[in-house]
């Protein structure tokens, strides 16, 4: 099984203008072909041992035939995946402001903990006397949560920012149905229309319908309007804050009286924390629950997608309904209540995930914490604030800011300064991508024309701030200059130019398969 | 502080740009009752080296698998990770690298991704598969939920084979949408019979393979059985590396398969972060949660991949998508990727038949201890015992005696049924001799 294609398939080096090379590579930017094309039969990346004499106990379902893997040695796996990396852009390369994913720097002390064998070749069902430390571990994070929200419960075990909303608001219904002796007769679940779309999808797997509350003209939530909407069958509100447009909601404490007065939870979406840890406890403005995302305001890293986790932080009222598993202190030290029979008296709605969480990413929150320290987080609020209002003071007089006043940690710009120019937001961002930059978030939030939502973070130097905002004014120079060609033609120096998504939806190939590489090659 | 570069002078040149006084000006938004100018209970900044000192101390109260002899399994397993995984996957391209939603500076975990898929779906046997879920269990409960989409029915039939942690996130993400979960007693004899509880209302039947407690069934006549009655046969893999060695589930019909893919390339951890393997039907891929990675070209017409059929996805569909997941696993379904190109073809189908000859021996040992009896006829690297006493007291002596003897059911179905005798014992291509007699010699100075 054996496969070659020709790679430079496509690329006619008197349509690009450049000399062409054997392979399409180009200098330092090399193709690399699927691992599947690179198989050689009889090659193999590991060794091990013969296996010796044994009975075979498989229920004569032994596996027949080929799988289909390739067979490649371990020093062509090695650069098959190093060349890879090179075509992605990461934030150790460079500034990477795509708002409300806070990509800051990546420690690599996180990395070095949590590969202390004493964390990774802990099993997860060991007996409990033999894993205090990795108790201890989590009963620390746990603490340092709910000491910075100043909140009084947490549950640790969601996966990601989403999962965890699924956790809090999970919470909430199971409150609302233990309150009404069943099913709750509130559902309908309100959220802002700046909201991420994980915050309606999570409502509605959990059974709710979702009433959309308008920002208003100062892009926070309209109160009136919300409390307008306020009746007996709502189960609650999810509010991000400080929200996607940057922006603090100032009338937090009058929305947590209102929607506990008409008998419902106030649910924060805490992916925004990076932007007042240390300075503002979530807890103080009356919220019932919010996740923490470890990969944005704790630094664990992104991954190209994941792992993340989310762990939700609860009040009173909910914090009897978290889901197993969670960790207790007793005399005989730490252990582990994993069954709901097991609770006592709080009233577990269920488990989220297989064993405790993800545990990688407690140890690495937990070792920027102590890097950080109470005072270095407050610092990480001050300075990713004080980063993203100094990029909104320099942009503000050549890109149109949205809102007026200061911004949080991160600022928003429509399209209104690109009227006219026959350059779009999205032609915008693709330039930033030949310049060296990965692109701030685009089209979102959805409250505004054409959004660009730019998140420096506090990990970046006052430097590269001025690097970027430099690029920022040469594209819109060039922009306004009339120069919209380029625009759409960018980007022309990347490892691929513009993709055709539509093509890819509508007639997808999501794998290889030697059926696939025949039908290509018969095109 | 290491991690901020902003000096003192940088921000106050800063300020004067912004024209405030004080980075204090910036946070007026947050009402008085808001701002927080009391003390945490928690320590000042620490140097890099007494992060360490503190963190391995913590670290070092742990005895591990790697410390001494180590039989647990149910669901996480001791595997060896080539080295050169877990350099690859620390490549800062790689590891600080976001969800690859530009695609033209995002190809190398793009193509990584569409091999991701590609071997997933090879060693299922299944037509396509997702970029990965958070873990096994979760990709359980949303194979669950695909099912109703699909066939537009409420009931669910979980199997005793099928591991407790599956089956209750299974239930508690079922629980407010509206579908009917029915829970089989666990499977201790794997000879259970589903097949008088699928008719034309059930959406789907949840079986395990191998079960929790080890046994290798065959899936076909069960699988013919659903496809008669329209619902869908999701088959659960919590030990990836048995499908080296054990027919695929696609082979035995299966319709969705959900596993936990941690065994290859990732450590056990401590329960995660792990990798959700999702694969299913082609006839599904429109219904299927989580990202898509898809071929198409570029505008020169070369070949590049790009994240595809978003519109099943909550960032387009908002409350209409498929799941409300948006995050994945991307950086173990990388390790699990590299780990599965080295291993290749021979390579996987060796060490999965190493991990059953290791097996079969352990288990062969132990048929001669008294008061151990082991359990299923067939299986792959793990397999029940009934003990002549409570499981979880001779986990807990063996333990203190240097020995991790395995998971005693009691840990996944609690204290006081039935199962509080038997014990799951797993070997892989790690458990040397040296390990077996040290179980052996425990276990049975432990039950005379």
């Amino acid at each position: 099984m054996s496969h070659s294609r020709d790679l430079s398939r496509g690329i006619s080096p008197a349509s690009t203008g450049m000399l062409g090379t054997v392979h399409g590579h180009q200098g330092l930017q090399l193709e690399e072909p699927l691992l599947f094309e690179i198989d050689n039969p009889g090659a193999i990346g590991v060794d091990l041992p013969e296996p010796g004499d044994f009975i075979l106990r498989l229920g004569g379902l032994e596996r027949n035939g080929e799988i289909g893997l390739p067979c490649v040695s371990e020093p062509e796996v090695v650069r098959h995946y190093t060349r890879l990396s090179q075509k992605n852009y990461a934030i150790d390369m460079g500034t990477y402001p795509l708002g409300s994913c806070t990509m800051k720097h990546n420690p690599r002390l996180n990395e070095k903990m949590v590969r202390l064998p004493g964390f990774a070749n802990a099993h997860p069902l060991q007996p409990e006397a033999t894993v205090q430390g990795a108790f201890e571990l989590i009963d620390g994070v746990a603490y340092w949560l709910k000491q910075l929200t100043g909140m009084p419960a947490i549950a640790m075990s969601p996966g990601a920012g989403a999962h965890g909303e699924l956790c809090g608001v999970m919470a909430i219904r199971a409150a609302l149905d233990d309150r009404e002796g069943g099913p709750t007769k509130r559902r309908r679940i309100l959220v802002p229309d700046s909201a991420h779309g994980t915050n309606p999808a999570t409502a509605a797997v959990c059974g709710f319908s979702v009433d959309t509350i308008p920002s208003d003209a100062r892009g926070r939530v309209d109160v009136k309007a919300f409390a307008e909407k306020l009746d007996d069958d709502v189960a609650g509100i999810m509010i991000t804050n400080p929200n996607t447009c940057g922006l603090f909601e100032p009338d937090m404490i009058e929305i947590a009286e209102l929607i506990h007065n008409a008998g419902g939870y106030f649910y924060c979406d805490g992916a925004n924390f990076n932007a007042i840890v240390g300075r503002v406890r979530p807890g103080d403005l009356g919220i019932d629950c919010m996740h923490i995302n470890l990969h944005k305001t704790f630094s664990t890293p992104h991954g190209g997608g994941g792992p993340g986790a989310g762990p939700v932080v609860l009040s009173d009222a909910l914090a009897p309904f978290a889901p197993v598993p969670w960790v207790v202190h007793g005399e005989k030290g730490f252990s582990l209540v994993e069954h709901p029979d097991a609770a006592g008296e709080a009233k577990p709605f269920g488990r989220l995930k297989g064993f405790h969480g993800q545990m990688g990413m407690f140890v690495r929150a937990y070792a920027y914490m102590l890097s950080h320290g109470r005072d270095g987080l407050r610092q990480v609020a001050n300075d990713a604030v004080l980063n993203a209002n100094y990029v909104m003071s320099c942009l503000s007089n050549v890109m149109t800011p949205s809102f007026e006043g200061p911004c949080m940690h991160e600022c928003l710009f429509d399209d209104r300064f690109l009227k006219d120019t026959g350059v779009s937001t999205l032609d915008f961002a693709k330039a930033m991508l030949d310049e060296g930059y990965h692109p701030m978030t685009m089209y979102f939030p959805l409250v505004v024309h054409g959004a660009m939502l730019i998140e420096p973070t506090e990990t970046e130097s006052k430097r590269g701030l001025d690097e970027f905002v430099a690029v920022m004014r040469a594209l819109v120079d060039r922009a306004k200059a009339g120069d919209s060609s380029a625009f759409a033609a960018a980007p022309t120096m990347t490892p691929r130019r513009r993709l055709d998504e539509t093509t890819a939806a509508r007639e997808p190939i999501l794998r290889w398969s030697p059926e696939v590489l025949a039908a290509e090659t018969a095109k | 502080m290491r991690y901020l570069p902003l000096t003192d002078a940088d921000r106050s040149s800063m300020l004067d740009r912004i024209g405030v006084s004080s980075v204090d000006d910036l946070f007026v938004d947050v009402p008085a009752v808001g701002q927080f100018d009391g003390a945490f209970d928690l320590p000042d900044h620490m140097a890099e080296f007494d992060v360490e000192r503190l963190m391995s101390a913590m670290a070092n109260r742990n005895i591990t698998t790697a410390d001494v002899p180590s039989f647990l399994g149910a669901g996480a397993y001791r595997h060896h990770v080539p080295a050169s995984v877990d350099y690859l996957i620390q490549r800062g391209e790689f590891l600080t690298s976001y969800t690859p939603y530009q695609p033209e500076i995002s190809q190398g975990t793009l193509q990584a991704l569409f091999e991701f898929q590609s071997m997933v779906a090879l060693i299922t046997g299944m037509d396509v598969a997702n970029a990965s879920m958070y873990d096994g269990a979760t990709s359980c409960a949303e194979a669950v939920l695909m099912a109703r989409r699909v066939t537009r029915r409420n009931r669910a039939v979980v199997s005793g084979s099928v591991h407790p942690h599956y089956s209750a996130v299974t239930e508690t993400q079922a629980k407010y949408v509206d579908i009917d979960i029915d829970i089989r007693e666990p499977d201790l004899d794997g000879t259970e019979d589903l097949t008088d509880l699928i008719d034309d209302q059930t959406a789907c039947v949840v079986v395990q393979n191998p079960g929790i407690f080890g046994h290798v069934r065959d899936l076909s006549s069960l699988a013919s059985h659903c496809q008669e009655n329209g619902a869908l046969l999701i088959v659960v893999v919590t030990e990836v590396v048995s499908l080296g060695a054990l027919q695929s589930p696609g082979a035995m019909g299966a319709d969705v398969v959900v596993a936990e893919g941690q065994s290859i390339g990732n450590p056990q951890g401590f329960g995660g972060p792990y990798v959700g393997l999702f694969a299913a039907r082609q006839k599904y891929v429109r219904q299927m949660p989580g990202r898509l990675c898809g071929e198409t070209t570029d505008v020169d017409g070369k070949r590049g991949w790009v994240l595809t059929l978003s519109t099943r996805e909550q960032h387009i569909r908002r409350e209409k998508a498929t799941s409300n997941i948006c995050t994945n696993a991307g950086l173990c379904a990388l390790a699990f990727t590299i780990h599965l190109a080295l291993l290749g073809e021979n390579g996987f189908r060796d060490m999965a038949m190493l991990n059953h000859a290791r097996a079969s021996k352990l288990a062969d040992l132990l048929e001669a201890v008294d008061g151990v009896e082991v359990l299923p006829q067939a299986f792959f690297n793990e397999f029940a015992v009934r003990l002549s006493k409570p499981a979880g007291d001779v986990v807990n002596a063996l333990a203190a005696k240097g020995v991790l003897a395995g998971v005693p059911a009691s840990r996944l179905y609690g204290v006081g049924t039935d199962l509080d005798n038997i014990l799951m014992i797993a070997a892989s291509e790690l458990t040397s001799a040296d390990d077996m007699d040290a179980l052996v010699d425990a276990l049975s100075e432990e039950l005379s």
